[in-house]
């Protein structure tokens, strides 16, 4: 895919300023929601950002895990544990926020000093372009092979482990009276068995 | 017009992953370190690809690691939330500052 140079600087500016704005906007913003869906554009300007890189495969993979998959699973956790609480004071908060503040400017200058004189050996040799998806695959058949069957047992696990961990087990019959215990997946008042006692 | 070259790339991965890391130092709702946690992987994976394309454009090998942690990711978030519901449960909050079950 050509683009001329000077659509290709432009499409990058505004997609850069859109992810650095959206990401801003997702740590620092009060609602939680606004910050779930501000999200989901960041995701979606990052893949705009591998199509002009050529990779058009990564893109869709993008779109279809990150905006289909995982910002749909961030918006049903905050859907499951939507409560409205007043956050009690903690002390010396602000103190931490600005040195923490001070310790990710710190970062960024190293990262960015990093990236500016480093010299790379650039320009390397010439993209492959469309061919990307087709190398990918090969990739992913010959050299890559056991990271790829990995990758299938990690999800396998991790799938598990996510059913296991969610569950709340409920016994079949009540210890107490021996009557059948209702199974529905109603929302009931259940009893929390680690209630932070510390504070009172 | 000047060209966007790879430093151009490499510098907006920065600024994300710092964002990333303040945003999972500082949050006290255990969805939004989540969040944090996507974006930093969303750097790293800007950075790969940016490689990839300037650096080894033949081999895209870079390509193929970002696939990898797109799947890392997903699997991550899942398990994430899951273990952020059985907190919730038993907990009844979503506050960072009130999840002190490994403290000493």
């Amino acid at each position: 895919m050509n683009i001329a140079i000077s659509t290709q600087t432009i499409c990058f500016l505004i997609l850069s300023s859109i992810v650095i704005v959206g990401s801003i906007s997702v740590v620092l913003l009060e609602n939680i929601v606004y910050s779930a869906f501000l999200l989901g554009g960041v995701f979606m300007s990052v893949a705009g950002l591998y199509l002009l890189l050529n990779a058009s495969f990564v893109a869709a993979a993008q779109v279809l895990v990150y905006v289909g998959a995982v910002n749909v699973l961030i918006l049903f956790a905050i859907m499951l544990v939507n409560k409205r609480e007043e956050l009690k004071p903690v002390k010396g908060l602000k103190i931490r926020k600005i040195f923490s503040a001070a310790i990710c400017f710190g970062l960024l200058a190293l990262l960015i000093r990093v990236d500016l004189i480093t010299p790379w050996s650039l320009p390397g040799p010439v993209a492959i372009g469309e061919e990307a998806t087709a190398r990918i695959g090969e990739h992913l058949f010959t050299d890559y092979l056991l990271p790829f069957e990995l990758a299938s047992v990690l999800l396998l696990m991790a799938m598990i482990g996510a059913i296991v961990l969610a569950r709340r087990d409920v016994p079949t019959k009540d210890i107490g009276t021996g009557n059948v215990v209702n199974q529905s997946l109603l929302e009931k008042p259940n009893v929390p068995i680690l209630i932070d006692k510390s504070s009172n | 017009m000047f060209e966007i070259t790879l430093q151009y790339y490499l510098v907006l991965a920065s600024l994300l992953f710092c964002i990333g890391v303040w945003g999972l130092i500082n949050s006290r709702n255990a969805v939004r370190v989540l969040m944090s946690i996507e974006l930093m992987l969303n750097a790293v994976n800007i950075n790969l690809m940016a490689f990839s394309a300037f650096i080894d454009g033949q081999l895209i090998r870079g390509q193929v690691f970002s696939v990898f942690v797109i799947t890392v990711a997903a699997a991550e978030a899942a398990v994430g939330l899951a273990i952020l519901l059985s907190l919730y449960r038993n907990r009844v909050t979503v506050d960072m500052e009130s999840f002190n079950l490994l403290r000493w």
